[in-house]
């Protein structure tokens, strides 16, 4: 069964005739070619899949295409403007955040969606709101360096 | 020594292409007409073949094959990750099929299908009909040994994979002649490397009919052989490439999809094929950490002094051996250049049974043994009535060492200092006072362990590493290893190392990350915590090589001997003036376009790396015990290393957070559960097994103690593996002095912890008065 | 992907009905965090499904005439945890809500998802058993609305009849009025894990004693439970450590637990007790204060 859906990607307007089994991962990897968003479990049980719906961190592999109708998804392909890195991506970079790779996009799309909310966390709030991640590389601490980091500079930035 | 890019936490070269999304990884590439290849596994324990039936499943629409070992060459091979030896007597146990005859374990591959899309394939998979002798099973490595148990392997007898050992001294005269003779037992479970990418590759017969592989794998060149040797191919006919890896830790160092995925294509017509493993497959068919049993019994002075120590262990591999009894004798290598005792027997034995297959995980068996050695350390102090530390410091080697049996040679030992800047760091005197006769139901403890490990495998097996430099026309370097980065850093430290050498800044240092078997130098890839050491000392001597040439054509242009000159900051410059003689770039130039002289300035190098030098490191924990739970949490965890320089501070400590989460995990946490009457895996994905999350995972604070040692490039030695070996007896120890009593076993799961306290009387007995 | 067969969207509740009335073999859908995890397992193969994530208005979470909270059906466990109305009435309520998966998981599983599918661990169910809470069922022609007890018939099993649908869940103002709460998820990780036993508790404590308590457990026995000896025997009593120490001890008698290889019968009914002591003394805690007349 097919069906037509209309959704943004990265901002930019995408038509496509998506087949109804298909997951919104399988979309955008498979067909749209943005594979910065990773597989890791396909059951919503590592995060590496995380992609942003209308700012949302939402696993992809247990989201159906179908549903991304009508909405604005953000991959990590689109954090970057202009060539250059976002605030969340150089704190990553400049912390040393990243190891392997295969999680980070899925955390710098959770950050973002932290520093975009204009909200304040604790330290444990910040944890907290990244624990849907599961990373085997880094022991998690520069990420949380990383994360606070990029707050720590909207904050600043807003003030 | 003063270096200008050695010890700087320079950013990682990967770090924009992996946080943009534009590092690709093996499923990241796409193939026009790709297939996707599934696999039919096993449900049984131990069963043999008997029929098959592909006619229903080969007939489904959108499948373009269906093949079961029947279909295959019929050659055993070997899948471990170790350089190939021209010594058969040296050579891994070649004891695998693609796909098997004979199924060994809950989850062994014996059919495959290659089809359309995943659901075409996994639905051919229910129509395959394969009829199965089912055999008695065994799953620990006590009743594979027994008179009367099934056997799994035709050729070994008693299920032994092996049990040579090694000794030396008389311990036996030692127990004799010692004040106290003190044994205790010790346990590890099944745990498993759950790196985030899956298991994955892809291959395609390309149009000269070569096969070519594509392949998350951190042993490129080793994966080359063993996909020929399955497929019986000349090693020529295969190419395998290595993009970007997400997460290996040993497993990865194993040959475990690629021969399959070439054999996919080669039932397909070459067409390309993509194995991609679930999550759930990774667990049960991938490799996992060896569960070892450790009986320790030591000849100990009443002052404390280790006389002799005999060491039984019994590892269970599972079904297959793949690194099969190296990993043991890694175990028996690593503590005797730590403790100086005056003789050590040491009596492993590789077991199999019908479990899933055990193989190469970051510390390679030496998590396993400092577990029991560490535990049983704290045990014997604790009897003697002596402080845990003034045990270990009274019985360290010193530098100077030599092993009675590698013959390595200790150059740097930086241990006395990790033990007191460990201590310093945790506060060990005050705490371990605050911590004395504690009540209630929260305490907290203190414990400490130490570690020993080695940089690569000499003398065991072959070290050697490749290095090519391409000096290009603006004066920048472009950098081929054989040795590949998987998350550790490792292009980075190598592009630090060109940098140094070349007097570049690193933003001229171009590190080819990816290998291809086709252009890569030779090299046997990431292990052993190798790379810095081994294959530094091959990009050293690279950029040496590149060096020379530069200063020879400079010499050409300037007059001056190649002597009197030095490479800075991309220029020449007359050493003893400091003036700036030309530019580096006309050098490159003049390499590149002189019309008589011209000769690119490259190098292509190999090191044959004939030497090893020990590194060490200190584990510092306080934990919190919640008695009334069985919960236990680290309050505050210090890991103190001795790696020699530290070429890359942030990127040493990375190593050092995920190899003590790792540690903590299988400390506390996780492993691999299966049902004692089936053998199946009871926990095998990311909600059952207990991976720790960002929650669970203290702040983890990493130390270094910098010795040089002599043998490395700049003075360093290995660090990948060692955070991961000491921290899980640290938490053992620390619960021990919190509640006063000692496990054997790790993980401390909150169930066995309970058990326990009561066994202890630390829990007050229920009053239950229901049924 | 995912092995379906169809795929229905309706945009209104009445249409999603219908739909359902029509073809009551469809496999509900709503935030999909567990239908899709079975279908990638491959359980439920070859399923129709209806999908509830048009209907926006279920996510709705208001209070009523009555002071009833009425808790949409589809409202994700990320809106209930930041629901000011239910931080304000039903603190204990968010403290599930926030325990349950891992942020990307909360914010698209939804309540009504999550009692549907009738797991025991459910971190919201143990919470709405000790609130009293009630059930709002829907079908084409009929409505009807039962106390939780009434809805779980055993593990993974609901007591949803063919062509019904969850609309809402109702809190009911004695439910939560007054009440100080607490949740424990005990569970071998702090974060993305199920519980090896879920304890709530909801008390009303005046002038020292227990004018009201109510014990929700989960994962203690094959469905959700309450602890109404335990609660009957709190009434009335003076809060000591001794009471509060019966009361678990108490909390221990309608467990049916089994032994697992998650966790033996005996370690889980220690669990009970313990937690239940500790979650009262806090519920207690929070209760007592700020409810003082």
């Amino acid at each position: 069964m097919q069906k037509r859906i209309a959704l943004k990607v990265n901002g930019r307007p995408v038509q496509i005739e998506i087949d109804i089994r298909e997951s919104l991962l399988d979309v955008l990897r498979d067909r749209l070619q943005f594979t910065g968003v990773k597989q890791g479990c396909s059951v919503g049980e590592c995060g590496a899949c995380t992609v942003l719906i209308d700012g949302v961190p939402v696993n992809s592999c247990i989201y159906l295409a179908a549903w991304a109708d009508g909405k604005s998804v953000t991959t990590v392909e689109g954090i970057a403007q202009d060539g250059r890195l976002s605030p969340v991506q150089e704190a990553f970079v400049e912390e040393g955040a990243i190891q392997c790779g295969f999680c980070t996009p899925g955390l710098v799309l959770s950050t973002t969606a932290l520093v975009e909310s204009g909200k304040r966390f604790t330290h444990d709030e910040v944890r907290r709101e990244l624990s849907g991640h599961l990373c085997r590389c880094t022991g998690y601490q520069k990420i949380i360096d990383a994360a606070e980091r990029a707050l720590r500079e909207a904050e600043a930035a807003s003030e | 020594m003063d270096h200008n890019i050695v010890g700087k936490s320079v950013t990682r070269l990967d770090a924009v292409a992996k946080v943009t999304g534009k590092a690709k990884y093996t499923d990241d590439f796409f193939e026009r007409d790709m297939l996707v290849g599934k696999v039919l596994r096993s449900p049984h324990a131990h069963a043999v073949v008997k029929s098959v039936d592909l006619s229903r499943a080969r007939a489904l629409p959108g499948v373009a094959a269906v093949f079961t070992a029947l279909d295959l060459p019929k050659i055993k091979f070997a899948t471990a990750g170790h350089p190939w030896s021209l010594d058969p007597g040296h050579r891994d146990v070649e004891d695998r099929l693609i796909l098997t005859d004979k199924a060994r374990f809950v989850g062994d591959a014996v059919a495959a299908v290659v089809a359309e899309d995943a659901l075409t394939a996994e639905k051919a998979l229910r129509l395959i009909d394969i009829e199965y002798e089912v055999l008695p099973h065994v799953l620990t490595a006590e009743d594979a040994m027994k008179e009367g148990a099934p056997l799994l392997h035709e050729n070994r007898p008693g299920n032994v994979v092996s049990s040579f050992g090694v000794q030396f001294g008389d311990v036996e005269a030692e127990f004799g002649r010692a004040d106290h003779v003190i044994e205790g037992d010790y346990e590890t479970s099944v745990v498993q490397h759950c790196h985030i990418e899956s298991m994955s590759a892809f291959a395609y017969v390309d149009a000269d009919g070569r096969v070519v592989v594509n392949s998350s794998t951190q042993i490129p060149h080793i994966v080359r052989r063993i996909v020929a040797q399955a497929l019986g191919l000349p090693w020529g006919r295969v190419q395998v490439i290595k993009p970007y890896i997400g997460g290996g830790f040993g497993n990865k160092q194993d040959v475990v999809v690629e021969p399959l995925a070439a054999a996919m294509s080669l039932a397909a017509g070459g067409r390309p094929v993509r194995y991609c493993m679930t999550r759930e497959e990774v667990f049960i068919d991938t490799r996992t950490r060896h569960a070892m049993k450790l009986h320790l019994k030591t000849a100990v002075d009443a002052d404390g002094t280790l006389r002799g120590i005999h060491v039984q262990l019994l590892s269970n591999t599972g079904a297959y051996a793949s690194h099969g009894h190296s990993i043991a004798m890694s175990a028996g290598g690593k503590f005797r250049p730590l403790y100086d005792f005056a003789s050590v027997k040491f009596e492993p034995k590789t077991v199999y049974t019908n479990l899933p297959v055990a193989g190469a995980m970051r510390g390679y068996g030496t998590p396993q043994i400092f577990f029991a050695l560490e535990s049983h350390l704290d045990d014997i102090a604790r009897r003697l009535g002596i402080d845990p530390i003034e045990l270990r410091r009274k019985n360290l080697i010193k530098v100077g060492h030599q092993d009675p049996l590698t013959k390595n040679v200790v150059r740097s030992f930086g241990i006395p200092q990790c033990i007191e800047k460990g201590m310093e760091l945790i506060r060990w005197d005050e705490k371990r006072r605050a911590h004395l006769d504690q009540k209630g139901p929260r305490r907290r403890g203190l414990g400490m362990a130490l570690f020993a490990y080695a940089s690569g495998t000499h003398p065991v097996a072959l070290e050697l590493a490749g290095a090519r430099i391409v000096m290009n026309q603006d004066g920048s370097v472009t950098l081929q290893v054989g040795a590949t980065e998987i998350g550790q850093g490792s292009d980075t430290v190598f592009a630090q190392i060109t940098a140094e050498v070349l007097g570049l800044p690193i933003g001229m240092v171009h590190v080819v990350t990816t290998q291809d078997t086709d252009i890569t130098p030779f090299d046997s890839g990431a292990y052993a915590s190798r790379q810095t050491f081994v294959t530094g000392i091959a990009v050293r001597k690279a950029a040496m090589e590149v060096r020379d040439k530069v200063l020879e054509v400079a010499a050409r242009r300037t007059g001056l001997a190649p002597a009197e000159m030095d490479i800075r900051d991309c220029r020449i410059v007359e050493t003893a003036l400091g003036r700036v003689v030309c530019s580096l770039e006309d050098v490159a130039m003049d390499a590149y376009y002189d019309r008589l002289l011209a000769a690119p300035i490259t190098s292509d190098t190999s090191a044959n790396v004939r030497i090893n030098a020990m590194s060490y490191g200190a584990t510092f924990v306080e934990v919190d015990v919640d008695v009334e739970t069985g919960k236990v949490e680290v309050a505050e965890i210090w890991n103190v290393h001795d790696s020699g320089t530290i070429i890359n501070p942030r990127l040493a400590e990375g190593q050092v957070h995920g190899g003590v989460s790792m540690a903590l995990g299988a400390a506390l946490l996780e492993q691999m559960l299966f049902d004692p009457q089936t053998g199946k895996a009871l926990n095998n994905n990311l909600l059952d097994y207990k991976l720790p999350t960002i929650l669970d995972t203290p702040r983890i604070n990493a130390a270094f103690v910098e010795t040089f040692e002599a043998a490395g490039s700049f003075g360093s030695k290995s660090l990948g593996e060692c955070p991961v070996i000491s921290p899980a007896p640290a938490v053992r120890n620390a619960v021990l002095d919190a509640t006063g009593v000692a496990f054997h076993k790790i993980p401390l799961y909150p169930q066995v912890v309970f058990e326990k306290f009561r066994e202890a009387g630390l829990l007050a007995q229920r009053s239950v008065d229901h049924v | 992907m995912f092995d379906i067969c169809e795929l229905h969207e309706p945009g209104t509740l009445e249409e999603a009905k219908a739909i359902l009335a029509e073809n009551p073999g469809l496999k509900v859908i709503a935030g999909g965090t567990d239908v899709l995890i079975r279908l990638q397992h491959g359980s439920l193969a070859g399923a129709g499904l209806l999908s509830l994530k048009n209907l926006h208005a279920l996510e709705e979470i208001v209070m009523l005439g009555d002071g009833t909270i009425s808790v949409g059906a589809m409202a994700p466990f990320t809106t209930i945890f930041q629901s000011g109305l239910i931080r304000r009435h039903v603190p204990v309520l968010c403290e599930a809500a926030v325990s349950m998966g891992g942020p990307q998981v909360r914010n698209v599983a939804t309540i009504g998802g999550n009692i549907c599918n009738g797991a025991v661990s459910a971190d919201s169910a143990s919470t709405l058993f000790a609130l009293d809470a009630l059930l709002k069922l829907e079908t084409s022609t009929d409505e009807r609305i039962i106390p939780m007890g009434d809805f779980y018939a055993g593990p993974g099993k609901v007591n949803l009849r063919p062509g019904e649908l969850l609309t809402a869940v109702l809190i009911p103002r004695e439910g939560y009025e007054g009440m100080g709460g607490h949740y424990i998820k005990y569970a071998m990780r702090k974060a993305m894990d199920i519980a090896t036993l879920g304890v709530a508790v909801v008390c009303k404590v005046r002038e020292d004693r227990f004018v009201d308590l109510r014990i929700g457990l989960g994962v203690a026995a094959p469905v959700p439970i309450r602890c109404f000896e335990a609660e009957a025997y709190a009434k009335g009593k003076e809060v000591t450590p001794e009471v509060v120490q019966e009361i678990a001890r108490l909390a221990v008698k309608p467990a049916k637990a089994r032994t697992s290889w998650r966790a033996s019968k005996d370690y889980r009914e220690h669990l009970i007790e313990v937690l239940a002591q500790r979650a009262v003394a806090e519920a207690v805690k929070r209760g007592g204060g700020c409810c003082a007349d």
